[in-house]
């Protein structure tokens, strides 16, 4: 519990004194207005960063809990997206293994992990996302989903399986706030 | 732990005035809550007044809370739709009929969305319109005594949520069913939904006088949830605007269901229209029942009156009466834009804003040019109405208010953040997080011709670790950011009545001015109101007992009764003879199961006691009235139900 509230109040200090030396640019501590999901004062703020020992793991504990995830996590971090995967949703999250960010073409992940790709970022892991909560069982019925990032995923069973995007359902995991579907494929946008 | 917390602060502190120690004054306001002077921007000193009053809705409270801003203190917690036996509302004799509804007494509801009365399109502080989502109602609250003074039923609707909100004259306060139900009411199979659900969209009128309400019409449309509201303003004045969901007409697992179709609608209701077939004999009476209550403040009571027919519009067979705007992805939010040209849908399963255009609407409809029909209702052309989209500007956007300076300002929920954008231009010019998980905003004025635009108001769902913990319910929020710069600033968290789901501000100096002191004793027309203390008296009429009762500080008239017996129905009638200001007095009787009666100056309050017990039993002031105030108390004497003793009462008699 300590070094939980110690790191924020560091972080705010640090912020503090580094906003101040360029005081001249109104924008230092909100950087790019335009992308989408960026909070805007101490990046670690939110119900993210909340500490919660009682309550069912959310979908962003999962990932982080994951060690098959460390690549998706890695990703939602840099997009600054921990806040929306704690909401209330329900959130249903297809989460590509490591092993299915490495079957991209090499190089792909590292240059989305780059400061100035974080709205595309953003944009392919919201597509990632649909609001509600169904199981593998469940998605059967659907034909598609209509996704955070705007657009719009096929749904295919394919005998027992089932197939979002052209990823398959590998796994799995309720959580207090939606539940994950394990998947072996990156599910890409057609923007 | 603490202290660790304390250093470390004191770090923060020294780094900041380390660091900033050579900038301009106005450098420092740029820099967020921590490094700016919000805390002098809410601190409003001991004995001075806020700027603004928001009404702030309770939600499941039912309630309606008057709170001042920039502080954020609570002043008063109106009751409206639930008993409150801090008020004794809808537990006193005079307050219960306020309550009743076609379903019989219903002393609870969940109250949404306040709305303040406005005169040519601003808002001019008479009245605060409120409606109870569960058993249809819409209440009015009167601002010279900020009680309610009248609730309608609203026949034919259920969940009553696009609601209630007010043309630009106040003409109407206007209700949109959620649910569609079949009209009338009838024993169907559910799986029969479709076609034979109805919706309907009620216009209540207003007197401009003294406020009174009447169930003017209503427009009987297909069987799609109609979420929210919002009147057109200027240009689009006489044209009222809901956006729905479940074009599906789906009636189970709506999650999926209702969540089909890419776009849904908004409707564009032409109400001037609708005056116009009413005109020419077009409308229909329709059988129905609704309760009318009305409190009048000078005879301190409420009547219940039932309704019974209601004149009704059919939108399938009246050209022109409604048009329908395709909007993506199930639109909550349904705002118009102080102008009147824009009307923003927000698809809550979108990351976008759709915005339509007022002029292309008209124009669309002029061309006749159609996207066919939906059960007989033309569907203008999509692209023909798009004014704009802002794109991408976040997840789950809900609700939408305006600052008046071309700027807009919208909630996004699962993002948790308000993000502010240019009408006209669509891009987003800033964002602030919200904690956590934004519902509604407000932006005093915000949804008239001229908001004030200094301060917008997120409510917020979900609080989790933001206060000190209170076991697994802790409080909801509100956090207030001044939207008068470029960036918006948070400057004020603070927790809130019930669930705070939508409020209505405007500048305090438009309402206190109007505000009452006193009720004057000499207009008080209640039939067991006493003006002196010599006309109080106790009278038994079978075993109803009538006790007129006064209270002045610091003793009841009378103050000892004899001759009540077990079986009893006793009234106490209690009139505070007080002309004072801010001298309310309370009575309690041990044993009564109705709530004390908080009396103020003037007025007239009834409980009923029926006494079970033979002893002698004590009231007293149930207010800290005055110094003497422990001595304000009184005894009535219950002998036996076959008792002969005779009634007697006195005071100051030895």
């Amino acid at each position: 519990m300590k070094t939980i509230l110690k790191a924020p109040f560091f972080l705010l200090g640090f912020f503090v004194m580094i906003s101040c030396k360029d005081n001249a640019n109104k924008e230092i501590e909100s950087g790019k207005i335009d992308s989408t999901t960026e909070s805007v004062s101490s990046k670690d703020q939110g119900q993210a960063f909340l500490k919660d020992d009682e309550a069912t793991p959310n979908v962003l504990n999962i990932a982080i809990g994951s060690p098959d995830h460390t690549t998706l996590v890695a990703a939602v971090q840099a997009a600054e997206l921990e806040n929306a995967l704690v909401n209330a949703g329900p959130l249903m999250v297809f989460a590509p293994t490591n092993e299915a960010f490495n079957k991209l073409p090499e190089g792909t992940v590292e240059n989305l992990l780059k400061p100035e790709n974080k709205d595309q970022l953003a944009f392919i892991l919201k597509h990632h996302v649909t609001p509600g909560k169904y199981d593998k069982e469940f998605l059967k019925k659907f034909k598609t989903l209509g996704q955070a990032s705007n657009e719009n995923v096929s749904v295919e069973v394919i005998g027992d399986d089932v197939y979002i995007g052209g990823a398959k359902i590998i796994a799995s995991i309720p959580a207090g706030n939606g539940i994950v579907h394990v998947v072996d494929a990156v599910i890409l946008p057609k923007n | 732990m603490k202290k660790i917390i304390h250093i470390i602060s004191a770090f923060t502190f020294l780094g900041i005035l380390l660091s900033c120690g050579n900038n301009s004054q106005k450098g420092h306001q740029k820099q967020g809550a921590l490094g700016s002077n919000a805390a002098e921007k809410v601190y409003v000193a001991p004995g001075e007044y806020d700027e603004y009053y928001a009404f702030i809705s309770g939600g499941f409270s039912g309630q309606l809370s008057v709170y001042g801003l920039p502080s954020g203190r609570l002043f008063k917690v109106i009751p409206v739709f639930s008993q409150d036996a801090e008020k004794a509302w809808g537990y006193n004799e005079e307050t219960k009929p306020m309550l009743n509804t076609s379903h019989g007494f219903v002393p609870w509801d969940d109250a949404h969305h306040p709305d303040i009365s406005q005169t040519n399109g601003i808002v001019d502080g008479r009245w605060v319109f409120i409606n109870g989502n569960n058993t249809p109602r819409i209440a009015k609250i009167d601002l010279t005594t900020f009680e309610t003074t009248e609730i309608i039923e609203i026949p034919n609707s259920a969940g009553n949520h696009s609601s209630s909100f007010v043309t630009e004259n106040t003409e109407y306060v206007v209700a949109g069913t959620r649910f569609s139900v079949p009209i009338p009411q009838r024993d169907i199979s559910i799986k029969e939904y479709k076609g034979n659900f109805k919706g309907s969209l009620s216009f209540i009128s207003v007197d401009p006088e003294d406020g009174g309400m009447d169930l003017k019409f209503q427009i009987m449309m297909p069987g799609f949830d109609y979420d929210l509201a919002h009147p057109g303003r200027g240009a689009s004045h006489g044209w009222f605007f809901f956006s729905t969901y479940n074009t599906e007409e789906a009636s189970t697992l709506m999650e999926v269901n209702a969540s089909q179709n890419d776009k849904d609608f908004i409707a564009a209701v032409n109400w001037k229209k609708a005056e116009e077939y009413i005109k020419a004999g077009k409308g229909k009476m329709m059988p129905t029942k609704y309760a009318h209550n009305v409190y009048n403040d000078k005879t301190h009571m409420a009547t219940s009156t039932m309704k019974d027919e209601v004149l009704m519009l059919d939108a399938s067979e009246l050209p022109g009466l409604v048009y329908l705007l395709p909007t993506p992805k199930s639109p909550h939010g349904c705002d118009v834009d102080p102008s009147g040209e824009y009307i923003v849908g927000n698809g809550k399963l979108s990351a976008n804003l759709t915005i339509h255009s007022f002029q292309k609407m008209l124009a669309a409809v002029e061309s006749q040019n159609f996207d066919g029909e939906s059960y007989g209702i033309p569907i203008l052309k999509f692209e023909d109405v798009l004014a704009g989209v802002v794109d991408q500007a976040g997840l789950g956007p809900l609700h939408t208010e305006f600052d008046g300076k071309g700027n807009a300002y919208t909630t996004f929920f699962i993002s948790s953040e308000v993000v502010k954008w240019k009408l006209g231009t669509w891009e987003v010019v800033d964002r602030q997080p919200c904690y956590y998980s934004v519902g509604h905003l407000m932006i005093p004025g915000g949804n008239s011709r001229e908001p004030f635009g200094d301060y917008v108001l997120a409510m917020n769902k979900i609080t989790k670790d933001r206060y000190l913990p209170t076991g697994p319910e802790v409080t909801q929020s509100a956090q207030l950011y001044d939207i008068s710069g470029d960036k918006m600033e948070l400057l004020l968290d603070f927790p809130t009545v019930g669930e705070p789901h939508y409020a209505a501000g405007i500048r305090a100096d438009i309402v206190m001015k109007n505000s009452k002191k006193i009720f004057k004793l000499e207009e008080n027309d209640h039939p067991f109101s006493v003006k002196n203390e010599g006309e109080t008296k106790v009278v038994r009429e079978g075993n109803v007992v009538h006790v007129y009762m006064s209270m002045i500080r610091s003793h009841f008239s009378p103050d000892n009764i004899e001759g009540i017996k077990v079986g009893d129905k006793v009234y106490f009638h209690v009139t505070n003879l007080e002309q004072d200001y801010d001298v309310p007095h309370g009575i309690s009787m041990i044993g009564a199961n109705t709530s004390e009666l908080l009396i103020m100056p003037g007025q007239t309050e009834t409980f009923l006691w029926e006494p079970k017990q033979v002893g002698v039993w004590p009231f007293y002031c149930t207010d800290f009235c005055s110094a003497l105030h422990q001595e304000m108390q009184g005894y009535v004497r219950v002998s036996p139900a076959n008792s002969t003793l005779p009634l007697s009462w006195s005071l100051g008699e030895d």
